[in-house]
């Protein structure tokens, strides 16, 4: 039986899986510290089911925690960094573009050394390993205990970023460490703000972690439980300590993911609507399409695998208004629903208030919204759907009707007839989609590296990048029987003399135990 | 409103602005990211940059184009280096026994918009408002200064690691040919010196105000998206407003269906393929030679170089570099004209159709796309 959490901002929701079927969904608020929340979700989804606890064999948290951390500036903690890149790469200095409160938070400690490679992985100057335990040393001399480490073309050799990292565990044993090359591609800038922003959270990562365990072990759970990271696949819950970053934008993930799985539906349209926000993204082959173009994410710039997700301000809370025109939202009364919407006694006319009155629901108190104008139900409602179905045109991926997925609790609001819908399917459940997702995340296995296809043709590299990705997947604890791949990206490299290229291949799998130990999740 | 006499650039300006190159860069010309990062490290530490017009130029005075020669997956790791840059400038300055009295962008596509601006503001250079391209292309014989008799020798091609390597060749196609392979050995990227010019030079040569469209195209872009009006509207009115006039034209409306890269002769070659968004409204193709070269409506060449092809975000009108498109992307492809000096016989020579292998005389984008 798989356990699955949603750790929101606003809700913590809970879902028990077995045997590819949902058991039971729950939702509860989210609380200040974390622990008592998923305490409670946990808790409440045990009884509903009636199961004991001892049958849960793999325990799956999705959280934005770190995300809203790191957006907010809360709880981070100060960072060495430490470049290797001489005498290639001096004019940029790292974190040079970062909004000044973070690099306040982070402070100004960085040190560029000789080292990294050419992109045929020639050395750009040998690696000075007194220089490095210089830095390391005055590092430690500082307090810090938390370090980043970024080389020039790592993703292609990682093996002096390495030593780095060994000569950190032998000069500061207690210090977290983050190569870049272990969470970033082929961009040094993104690739380095990614492993800063990640040992910023180092602290912080022990205590979410920390919570997580206490919360599980309060309630007798022995399983292993892993976090879900931005594209979908599972993380060890020792991993997420050590990269709280790639859990960043897991939650609109794990909705498209809970949704593929709900309805079934592989290729498609997920719409996922809230309270406040309607969330809508592509699937494709069971997993949402990624961003093509680097995002900011607290004002630092990414390139984070993260889902191509439309927003649009339209939710069950959305506030209705008719002076001029008739709108609805982008403003929304949010988790104060209950107390402001006309339904609830309140006397903000809300999106819900509008599905109420036109007898599509039966929420709350029916005859507060009873006067309302039946012009204004019809044109309202026209408004919602028409929203909803300008995004779905946006987010298609292909010409023609696709199928729509609704989930989130405020899919209400619009109708099952949407414009470009091959057909709408609101699954069971729909409302902890999240959650659901979280729980039967799979294992990925990423590759992204430089081949020469002079040396070996491109069927070959190509072949050859498929079969490291795959070992990956493997390694990280996926079924070797339902390998697949979902990515498979070529650049090459201009200029090059070698007919260089580069292959991006990833490939996931259900985890093949679900109650053994993962190995760290493996990704380029 | 687009007037290359009065141009002044502050930090402020620079996100526009290297948005605007990007669009410049047709597809190429690399990703403006990090030219914009170390043009606002410089301006930061030495404040506005001093432009002059083409125009104002006199007879002494001793022009020198520089930028980064190379795969722009490589400057994204090895970060293009000012300090070799000033080296390549410094030691052209020494071949011809004169300093540099400004510097102009070899071409106002991409990350080499920028570079050149950050060397300028080091030295304490003006920028010369214009550029040799007019756009982005792939190689550095495919400028109108070479166009119009300037030879591209001596070019200095130098590292990080102080390599210097003077390039003296029969001619500027030569001259490609011989600094690529010292860049290939230099691990893909290089900063070069090249084309030493006298101010008329420029003033006859150049294609005049490249900086001043760029931001002008940018601010449009950024400035609508930023106020929740339709960026397009906004682009088009600047194009409009241009001096010369440009003719553009939505050449497709559509979603990348197909990306087909490959890598022949050190290029990135290759074809980006789209639907119309209903499914309805045909097949349409861009070529690409690290720069998107040629159009394709059913079959039909609709636009070709040296008319910019420029493939946006069909939203927010983003430009969408040829590195960056990819499989799924809603876009608009826009064309738009060049002047008239970048489109006469002796330009199309060295940068039109037939430079580029495409079997087809150029035509205007108003002749093609009807």
């Amino acid at each position: 039986m798989q356990l699955g959490v949603d750790v929101g901002g606003t809700n913590t929701d809970a879902a028990l899986l077995a045997g590819g079927a949902v058991i039971a969904s729950i939702k509860t608020p989210t609380t200040a510290d974390i622990g008592s929340g998923i305490v409670r979700a946990i808790r409440e989804v045990l009884r509903v089911s009636a199961l004991p606890h001892d049958r849960i064999d793999t325990v799956v948290i999705g959280t934005t925690q770190f995300t809203n951390a790191f957006v907010e500036r809360r709880r981070l903690n100060p960072v060495g960094v430490i470049r290797l890149c001489l005498p290639a790469a001096r004019d940029l200095a790292p974190m040079s573009a970062w909004p000044d409160d973070l690099r306040g938070a982070i402070g100004d400690h960085t040190w560029l050394l000789p080292g990294g490679y050419e992109f045929d992985g020639r050395e750009i100057a040998p690696f000075d390993e007194r220089a490095v335990r210089a830095a390391v040393q005055a590092i430690k001399a500082r307090g810090l205990r938390a370090v980043a480490v970024s080389c020039v073309c790592s993703p292609i050799n990682g093996a002096m970023e390495q030593r780095v990292g060994k000569i950190v565990a032998e000069e500061i044993p207690d210090a977290a460490v983050t190569l870049s090359g272990e969470i970033g591609k082929i961009g040094l800038v993104e690739r380095e703000n990614a492993a800063i922003m990640n040992a910023s959270m180092a602290s912080l990562s022990k205590h979410v972690v920390g919570a997580i365990r206490d919360a599980l072990r309060s309630l007798g759970i022995t399983a292993p439980f892993h976090l879900s990271q931005n594209d979908g696949t599972l993380m060890s819950a020792d991993h997420v300590e050590r990269y709280p970053v790639l859990t960043f934008s897991s939650g609109p993930t794990n909705s498209m993911r809970g949704a593929a799985f709900l309805s079934g539906v592989r290729d498609g349209i997920v719409v996922d609507i809230g309270g406040t926000t309607t969330d809508v993204g592509a699937l494709i082959n069971g997993y949402p399409r990624e961003l093509t173009l680097p995002v900011d994410v607290g004002g630092v710039r990414t390139n984070f695998r993260m889902p191509d997700v439309v927003s649009v301000g339209l939710g069950g809370g959305s506030i209705v208004r008719e002076q001029s025109a008739l709108t609805i939202g982008p403003d929304s009364v949010g988790f104060r629903l209950t107390e402001e919407a006309r339904v609830f006694g309140g006397e903000t006319l809300t999106a819900t208030d509008i599905v109420v009155a036109a007898g599509l629901e039966d929420i709350g108190d029916r005859s507060r919204v009873a006067s309302l104008d039946p012009s204004l139900i019809d044109r309202a409602l026209n408004l919602m759907n028409r929203t909803v179905e300008d995004v779905i045109d946006q987010v298609k991926t292909q010409a023609g009707n696709v199928p729509i997925v609704l989930v989130g609790g405020g899919s209400i609001i619009v109708s099952a007839k949407l414009q470009g819908a091959e057909r709408v399917v609101v699954p069971e459940h729909s409302a902890e989609a999240n959650a659901i997702g979280a729980a039967m995340a799979q294992v990925g296995g990423v590759v992204d590296k430089v081949y020469s296809y002079r040396d070996k043709p491109r069927k070959i590299s190509i072949n050859q990048a498929k079969i490291d990705a795959v070992e990956r997947v493997i390694l990280a604890g996926g079924d070797p029987a339902g390998i697949e791949i979902v990515e498979l990206e070529e650049v090459p490299l201009t200029y090059s003399g070698n007919d260089s290229v580069r292959i991006r291949v990833k490939a996931v799998s259900d985890l093949l135990h679900p109650d053994s130990n993962l190995a760290v999740a493996a990704n380029g | 409103m687009v007037d290359g006499t009065r141009l002044t650039l502050g930090v402020a300006d620079l996100a526009d602005f290297v948005r605007g190159a990007a669009f410049m860069g047709a597809g190429g010309g690399g990703d403006p990211y990090i030219g914009y990062l170390l043009l606002q490290q410089q301006m930061r530490e030495s404040g506005r940059l001093q432009i002059v017009s083409a125009s104002q130029l006199d007879e002494e005075d001793f022009i020198v184009p520089v930028g980064c020669m190379g795969a722009p997956t490589v400057m994204t790791e090895k970060i293009p280096s000012i300090g070799a840059l000033e080296t390549a400038l410094g030691t052209l300055e020494q071949l011809q026994g004169r300093k540099a009295t400004a510097i102009i962008p070899l071409e106002i596509g991409g990350i080499n918009a920028t570079v050149p601006l950050v060397l300028a503001a080091r030295r304490g250079l003006p920028v010369v408002n214009g550029d040799g391209m007019g756009r982005a292309f792939p190689e550095i014989q495919m400028v109108t200064f070479g166009a119009y008799g300037c030879p591209i020798s001596p070019v200095v091609v130098t590292n990080e690691t102080d390599d210097v390597v003077i390039v003296h060749s029969r001619d500027n196609k030569q001259g490609e040919d011989l600094a690529r392979s010292v860049v290939t050995q230099m691990g893909g990227m290089a900063q070069i010196s090249l084309y030493p010019m006298s101010g008329g030079d420029v003033r006859r040569t150049c294609v005049p105000d490249t900086l001043t469209l760029a931001l002008a195209i940018g601010r449009a872009i950024g400035g609508a998206s930023a106020s929740g009006r339709d960026p397009f509207t906004a682009l088009f009115k600047t194009l409009d407003r241009c001096e010369p006039a440009r003719d553009y034209r939505v050449l497709f409306d559509g979603k990348v269906v197909d990306v087909r890269r490959e890598t022949r002769g050190g290029f990135n070659v290759g074809v980006v393929s789209l639907n119309g968004l209903d499914g309805g409204r045909g097949q349409f193709e861009v070529h690409f030679q690290n720069e998107n070269t040629v159009a394709y409506r059913d079959g039909r060449i609709v636009a070709v170089v040296p008319d910019i092809i420029a493939v946006l975000d069909r939203d927010t009108a983003e430009p969408i570099t040829a590195e960056q498109v990819r499989y799924g992307q809603r876009v608009k492809v826009l064309g738009v004209t060049v002047p008239e000096r970048m489109t006469t016989a002796a330009a199309l020579e060295v940068f039109g159709p037939g430079a580029f292998s495409i079997d087809a005389a150029y035509r205007p984008l108003w002749q093609l796309a009807g």
